[in-house]
């Protein structure tokens, strides 16, 4: 397992693996947003946790369509589904590699993008906690998107269509989260579900996105 | 005599057909009755006037709406498990109809609402939700789509059906904190279930019913597109590897 | 014969109108699916005849 990990950061790291592109893209639609709404601080600190987050969220969503297209081609997804690794591990070890290579990185690179909008002070913290939390759901469900998708050639949109509705309630408790945070309102109820909905992710797609490996491994 | 003997393509078939033009006949029926009942012979509400009218119309398809997926998901589970065809067809057969049924209580929600929120679209929780469920209908019959090979396509959108469900389940929970905050109950949605007097609630029992047949209906008439389709692809690739045989 | 709507009288008909329109349209396309396919699988079955014969 630990293998695999190493095989897929150092695939995902390299040049041309997406690891920059994910954070240029993240900083990108941060600073659109402030052309499309205008300068005003106050609208900025207004709505800074939902660009935030929803940044965040495309962002990840950029890199899914690598995490099993390139193994699947060159034939190294089917050696992996014979391997004695099962195949919903290996699944879990993508989904770790990819938010080692996206999720996280994104979020460390937040709070410094959270003064070009304005954030609050009291918001950063629950900034880095709230995707901490939450960009791992982000890959295991962008995984299992990946592998369902797997297949298909232009899978990149279809992937898109399909992930992005079960993101929402991911995207609503991690903005809520920082929200609150901002005003300085109790922030233990958005957390917790975010991290429910991260640990359920992770005990259950892993199954899900096996079964749709093995389908499309056929 | 056990209901999976029907579980045969042409079984189904053979016995749903003689059916069909009744149901269809029935269902055009209860719609006439009850939308015609529902809109003229029915007096305005207190608060809502006349908007009352529209609960003929969003009640029963916000219902199908939701029991089309819930249906779609029964059927994805009894192909992922016994592996009938005609309960995957069934699926793919049910997801437009679902899907308009979600159009229709979208459009028919938002209209309503118009009159007390001011706006002809409002975040209420009730609605975002079908707006998301209607999201999760495009992402399924567009994967459908995607996939050459029937089977594997199958496999893949039962799946997804089943991963979407707890999502949808997920989401409605979500949406409602989102709007309202958690355990504090909705203030500005439509409230469907507040108690309707009876001189609605025999008019809208006949629109429910009107809209379940419609449904039964035209599922069934699409399962049969569908095991057609699929015989006819069947047929013309028998007669392509043939065709390479004999030349 | 239309009853008085009152204000909301566009809201209403709009409301019943759209629906309407999407039902039927919904029936139209699924039985001229339906009749297609019928067409389509008696046309391949007769071909497979013919060619069983010949």
């Amino acid at each position: 397992m630990k293998a695999l990990l190493i095989r897929d950061l150092r695939l995902g790291l390299r040049a041309g693996g997406g690891f920059g592109l994910g954070l240029a893209f993240f900083l990108i639609v941060v600073v659109l947003v402030p052309f499309g709404v205008g300068p005003e601080a106050a609208v900025l600190t207004r709505i800074a946790p939902g660009i935030l987050w929803v940044a965040a969220l495309l962002a990840a969503l950029l890199s899914l369509d690598r995490i099993f297209a390139l193994d699947f081609e060159d034939g190294s997804l089917a050696l992996l589904a014979t391997s004695p690794l099962p195949l919903e591990a290996a699944a879990v070890v993508k989904a770790l590699a990819h938010w080692i290579t996206t999720g996280l990185p994104l979020t460390l690179a937040a709070p410094g993008l959270g003064f070009l909008l304005n954030l609050a002070p009291d918001a950063y913290f629950y900034l880095l906690a709230s995707l901490a939390l939450g960009t791992p759901a982000l890959s295991i469900i962008g995984t299992f998107g990946a592998a369902l998708t797997v297949g298909l050639r232009r899978g990149g949109l279809l992937l898109s269509l399909l992930v992005l509705p079960l993101y929402i309630p991911t995207l609503i408790f991690g903005a809520e989260a920082v929200r609150r945070g901002a005003d300085g309102l109790a922030t233990a109820t958005p957390m917790v579900m975010l991290a429910g909905i991260t640990a359920g992710a992770f005990a259950l797609l892993p199954f899900a996105s096996a079964a749709a490996l093995r389908v499309n491994l056929r | 005599m056990s209901i999976w003997e029907y579980a045969n393509p042409k079984k189904f078939m053979a016995t749903t057909a003689p059916v069909l033009p009744w149901l269809f006949a029935l269902a055009a029926l209860a719609m006439g009755v009850g939308l015609v009942w529902g809109f003229f012979l029915t007096p305005d509400d207190f608060r809502q006037g006349s908007t009352v009218k529209i609960i003929y119309l969003h009640v029963p398809s916000a219902l199908m709406a939701i029991n089309a997926w819930f249906m779609m998901l029964v059927a994805s589970l009894i192909w992922l498990v016994r592996r009938h065809h005609v309960s995957a067809l069934a699926a793919r057969a049910a997801a437009p109809v679902g899907m308009v049924m979600t159009l229709i209580a979208l459009f028919t929600g938002a209209v309503w609402g118009q009159p007390m929120w001011g706006t002809w679209w409002a975040w209420d929780p009730r609605l975002t939700s079908f707006l998301i469920l209607l999201l999760f209908y495009l992402g399924y019959i567009a994967l459908w789509e995607a996939i050459e090979d029937p089977d594997t396509a199958a496999d893949l959108t039962s799946v997804l059906c089943i991963v979407g469900s707890v999502f949808a389940v997920l989401s409605r929970y979500a949406v409602n904190f989102w709007n309202q905050g958690l355990h504090q109950g909705a203030s500005l949605s439509l409230d469907k279930e507040e108690n309707v007097a009876d001189v609605f609630y025999i008019p809208l029992l006949v629109c429910i019913a009107a809209f379940v047949l419609l449904f039964i209906a035209l599922v069934i008439q699409r399962t049969h597109t569908e095991i057609r389709l699929r015989r006819i692809r069947a047929l013309e690739g028998r007669a392509q590897h043939a065709g390479r045989v004999e030349a | 014969m239309i009853p008085d709507l009152g204000k909301y009288a566009v809201s209403v008909l709009s409301a019943y109108g759209v629906s309407i329109l999407l039902l039927v349209a919904l029936v139209a396309m699924s039985a001229r699916r339906a009749a297609s396919a019928r067409a389509r699988l008696s046309r391949v079955e007769a071909r497979v005849e013919d060619r069983k014969d010949g």
